[in-house]
């Protein structure tokens, strides 16, 4: 796994012009961006009106994030540590208004305002500290503070997080807490290591009551296939069969491992997220002779 | 940057109680049009702030909005044209904000504002509460 840039140097540091200009024309990471702020934006559960929204897109970068929420029509402001960044945007003339700014010194925004956030990989930096003054809990506490204000009644906040373990997890989801944002985290391909992507899904007064946290991509209860289904009669070996020639005990493997360990297999990969070829009934079959 | 940011931001400021509006002090100031969504300024007229508004057209050198302005007048394609103009079509991209209560400039380029403090200044703040 490709080192975490976190433990590499401070953002405004790390993503100087060069790391700036290689994130945004990385085809891959654009293509992850969109699909996970896609995502977000679905989280964020915003009512079906028709009337575009005031969001805030936090640690927004070169724009990747808030070109999905233009695309869908929403009035957008970014705000982010890294100058760098924020230049690449201006060139890509994004929609959104940009403001340089720290998460971790509070928003500077009105109070209830805003009609949702989200945040692609920018919320775990705020567990780092990076100069003498910086205290984690104290920053994230501002931060969720602030952002707690800004938003209007009801309103959800959607951060797609990596969080390095599971203290950190915890420490983010506690100072969301405190600040009294309700809510949880959602697991997207919770098998798998390479596609797992957790989103903190948070929402801001009255609505929450009732707002149950929507559900993770493939995690929707699949039945947990029994694991002794196989026949027990092969597994069994008789006194007699010990005095038998070798092979003809070796003949129930012949026909290979059997359509039920196929189908168990397939299941597997598919709840990794891996792409598996659908079921049919050719699954498990053996191929003719003259093939 | 928009006038409806403008609108939106205050000033971070440790210890600051009415860090809203910051003041603008434009150096350049540019247009673009983009289309008019009447459904979302109806309900953007709720949530901006109208006087800090009309004083931030004017620094930005428009002066076209009343003074005062109540919900009735919404119905008035006038009126909307100029605060879709006011709100979405003016950028400031040169010159700076400035937080009403400690004086400090938090300068704009490139239509960016700087909201970044550096770490002496919060330092100084947090001794000065």
């Amino acid at each position: 796994m490709a080192s975490r840039p976190e433990v590499v140097a401070p953002p405004e540091i790390f993503y100087d012009d060069s790391e700036a200009r290689k994130y945004t024309s990385s085809s891959r990471i654009v293509q992850i961006q969109a699909t996970l702020s896609e995502r977000a934006l679905e989280l964020l559960a915003l009512p079906d009106d028709g009337i575009p929204k005031l969001l805030l897109d936090i640690g927004c970068g070169s724009g990747l994030s808030g070109e999905t929420l233009t695309e869908d029509g929403h009035h957008w402001i970014g705000l982010d540590i890294s100058a760098s960044m924020l230049n690449v945007a201006l060139e890509r003339e994004v929609e959104g208004d940009l403001v340089l700014g720290d998460m971790g010194q509070g928003l500077g925004v009105r109070p209830g305002v805003i009609d949702g956030a989200i945040s692609i990989s920018a919320v775990q930096w705020l567990c780092n500290a990076d100069k003498s003054s910086h205290n984690p809990r104290l920053r994230l506490k501002a931060f969720f503070t602030s952002l707690y204000k800004c938003l209007s009644n009801g309103a959800r906040a959607v951060f797609q997080v990596y969080p390095e373990n599971i203290d950190q997890r915890e420490l983010i989801l506690n100072a969301a807490m405190h600040a009294g944002f309700a809510g949880g985290i959602v697991v997207d391909f919770p098998h798998s290591s390479k596609r797992r992507k957790e989103f903190l899904v948070l929402t801001c007064g009255q609505r929450s009551v009732n707002s149950s946290v929507s559900k993770g991509k493939n995690e929707d209860g699949e039945s947990c296939s029994d694991e002794d289904s196989e026949d027990e009669e092969n597994q069994t070996v008789c006194i007699s069969d010990r005095h038998r020639p070798r092979k003809k005990q070796k003949r129930n493997n012949k026909n290979g491992k059997g359509k039920e360990w196929i189908l168990r297999k397939k299941e597997q990969m598919r709840r990794r997220g891996n792409a598996v070829p659908s079921d049919s009934k050719y699954t498990g079959r053996k191929r003719k002779d003259r093939f | 940057m928009r006038l409806l940011t403008h609108n939106m931001l205050s000033s971070n400021i440790k210890g600051v109680v009415n860090g809203f509006p910051l003041r603008i002090e434009a150096e350049k100031v540019a247009e673009k049009s983009v289309e008019m969504n009447r459904e979302f300024l109806k309900k953007m007229f709720q949530k901006v702030h109208w006087k800090a508004f009309v004083d931030a057209s004017r620094a930005m050198g428009y002066t076209e909005l009343p003074e005062k302005a109540d919900s009735s007048m919404l119905n008035s394609d006038e009126f909307l044209n100029r605060f879709h103009h006011a709100l979405l079509e003016l950028h400031l991209e040169e010159g700076a904000l400035v937080c009403p209560e400690t004086g400090r400039r938090f300068p704009v380029n490139k239509g960016i504002p700087n909201m970044l403090l550096p770490q002496e200044e919060v330092l100084l703040s947090i001794i000065i509460c």
